[in-house]
């Protein structure tokens, strides 16, 4: 966690977030309004909600922002951004939302390297309508709608968003990060601020991948929620840097070509 | 200047000249031309022109637009409408304008690319869900396709709601000389879009309401606007009504045909007249009760199995009115509607 964990970003309002104890959501809101502080770009930010746990995140940061149909946040901020290209445009997605019924306006905002910048919460299961099977389920996952664990055979494997949208040509930035412990809270907080970067340069789409956790819909303590992200998530959803349109010519190589087993490290 | 255009691009042509900059669409027959006349036009005056990747993307690419204040639009045909569906009901909630134009085909389903009136319920009954409407006009020339394309962003503004323009295939084809409207409407008040809180306080453009009574309220809110314009906004218009035993009911393209039919019918000596309801929603009922006033016969005359003869049986309870439709992509010709008449007359006009 940051070093100022307990004061509230400017960005962000003092209403009390509705998530459960130990959500990650949370977390990830304050890096995000943090990165909007840090980079003074709050009286030009619109952001954009989506339908999920995390579609009240309008009552917590102090800026303008839109609310989208489930799964079109980046049509949505599409919109915005070609309406208004000065201003920083972002939405803030949760895995159902981004990869299931979101998943054609994800790869086209992406394909076509739409400026705007993509804060997804991957956090394994429809948190807001009960833990139901999302498209990140794990194989075997237990979910209500898998109660026998997710069989592969039957529902399909698990998308990993970041490597696949790494195979187009219009992201500028993709980068997968995990909150389960401080270490990788403080990097998720470098790669989202890289990624609003990226966006405040021109450069084009730019997502963060947040690996998170839902220890209500899991039937977890917080802490062996945060266990379970390293120990299962991680091991499926490597982290790391998967495009860096900002990274030295040389090492953009190494990152695009990086072995999936030991994921190189934003630097 | 006078010159002679089809109707789609005649919708584009106004759209751009009425201060659209913004258009999100996706191909599909018969609304295609327009938005390749605009992949061409809108460039050049600085304008944005996106091809998304599906309906359902550039009705939420509009609704993105339209709340950060653009003057936005989208075009499609019976089965693009109906993916835009889910954001037409997003739009109508958070109160943003813009223009929808429906270059109807028939359906269900697939149906056909020949042109149609069936989509006539969806478009007059808000079309996806929630207790929502929103105006629709019907052109009944090119001249018209301009004009009801500045009308739909003058009220798209002054009332915060998404516009239809309903027409169809034969319409969208149509060649006709038009003149442009000059001036475009006036930008309406913007003092809710989302475009950075620079120096005031934040703004939110949602629909969500999870307290019920605040979405009560919302629905009350959105009634009275409903109510507003079904007080002020009907558009309407009859021909050779007076002295009219028949009064034939229809909009769009099968008014154009029915009209031919009046002017054959009056010059054999039959009191036919024409009512053509240009706002199918709100419908244009009083100035039909006025119309029908004295008249001993009406018959509605549709592109489908009778969608529009419901309002006009609303609008006239009691009376009895006759109803002639085609369907599947058939054109109604004149000679049918004089034939149908002449049956009426026969029968004796009652
Ligand atoms: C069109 C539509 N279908 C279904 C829903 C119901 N719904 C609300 S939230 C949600 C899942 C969200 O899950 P996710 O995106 O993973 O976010 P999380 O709640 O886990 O943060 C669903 C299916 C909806 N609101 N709209
Ligand atoms: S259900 Fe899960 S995602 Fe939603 S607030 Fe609770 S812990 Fe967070």
């Amino acid at each position: 966690m940051s070093r100022n964990a307990f004061v509230r970003p400017a960005c962000m309002t003092s209403a009390r977030t509705h998530y459960c104890p130990g959500c990650g959501h949370g977390i990830a809101h304050r890096l995000v309004a943090e990165t909007i502080d840090e980079l003074e770009i709050r009286e030009r930010t619109v952001g954009v909600a989506a339908v999920g746990c995390s579609i009240l995140i309008y009552n917590y940061f102090d800026i303008d922002m839109q609310e989208a149909a489930h799964g079109r946040a980046p049509a949505v901020a599409t919109g915005i951004k070609r309406v208004l290209p000065d201003r920083i445009v972002f939405t803030y997605q949760g895995d159902g939302d981004l990869a299931s019924i979101g998943l054609a306006e994800i790869v086209h905002a992406a394909a076509r390297g739409e400026n705007i910048t993509v804060v997804f919460v991957n956090n394994a299961n429809y948190g807001m309508t009960g833990g139901q099977m999302a498209p990140t389920t794990l194989p075997g996952q237990k979910t209500t709608t898998t109660p026998r664990g997710r069989n592969v055979h039957l529902a399909g494997h698990p998308l990993r968003m970041a490597e696949l949208l790494a195979t187009l040509d219009g992201p500028s930035y993709l980068a997968r990060v995990s909150l389960h412990n401080p270490v990788e809270v403080a990097r998720a907080k470098k790669s989202i601020r890289k990624a609003f970067q990226c966006q405040l340069l021109g450069m084009g789409f730019s997502m963060v991948e947040v690996l998170s956790s839902c220890p209500n819909n899991w039937g977890m303590e917080p802490a062996k929620a945060l266990e379970w992200v390293e120990k299962n998530m991680v091991p499926y959803y490597p982290l790391g840097v998967f495009r860096d349109a900002m990274a030295p010519a040389s090492s953009r190589e190494v990152t695009e070509n990086r072995d999936e087993s030991s994921p190189k490290r934003e630097g | 200047m006078r010159q002679m255009m089809k109707g789609n691009e005649a919708i584009a042509e106004a759209a751009m000249r009425a201060g659209c900059r913004f258009f999100f669409g996706y191909p599909i027959t018969p609304q295609t031309e327009l938005m390749e006349y605009l992949a061409r036009r809108l460039p050049e005056v600085g304008g944005t022109f996106l091809q998304a990747e599906s309906e359902v993307a550039a009705i939420n690419m509009v609704y993105g637009a339209a709340g950060a204040g653009g003057r936005v639009m989208t075009s499609s045909s019976g089965p693009g409408i109906c993916l835009k569906q889910e954001g037409i009901s997003f739009l109508a909630s958070a109160e943003l304008p813009c223009l929808i134009v429906n270059v109807m085909r028939g359906g269900p389903g697939l149906g056909t690319i020949q042109p149609s009136q069936g989509d006539y319920f969806q478009a007059t009954r808000g079309g996806g869900n929630g207790d929502y409407y929103l105006p629709v006009l019907s052109p009944s020339s090119v001249q018209e396709m301009a004009d009801l394309a500045y009308k739909a962003f003058e009220l798209a503004e002054r009332y915060r709601t998404p516009v239809m323009l309903l027409t169809d295939g034969v319409m969208g084809q149509m060649m006709e000389p038009l003149d442009f409207p000059d001036s475009p409407p006036v930008p309406g008040e913007k003092s809710w879009i989302t475009d950075g809180c620079k120096n005031r306080s934040r703004r939110l453009v949602k629909t969500l309401y999870l307290d019920p009574a605040d979405l009560e309220a919302h629905n009350r809110h959105l009634q009275e606007k409903f109510e507003q314009l079904r007080a002020s906004e009907t558009m309407s218009e009859t021909y050779a009504a007076d002295g009219a035993e028949l009064l034939i009911v229809a909009f769009g393209i099968c008014a154009r045909v029915a009209r031919t039919a009046v002017d054959n019918l009056r010059a054999e000596g039959f009191p036919v007249g024409l009512f053509r309801p240009i706002s199918l929603w709100p419908f244009p009922a009083a100035s039909l009760q006025n119309a029908a006033e004295g008249v001993k016969s009406l018959l509605a005359v549709e592109l489908n199995a009778g969608q529009m003869v419901e309002d006009v049986r609303m609008a006239l309870p009691g009376r009895k009115v006759d109803f002639y439709g085609r369907m599947g992509g058939v054109v109604i010709s004149a000679t049918e509607i004089e034939a149908e008449a002449r049956k009426v007359f026969a029968g004796g006009v009652s």
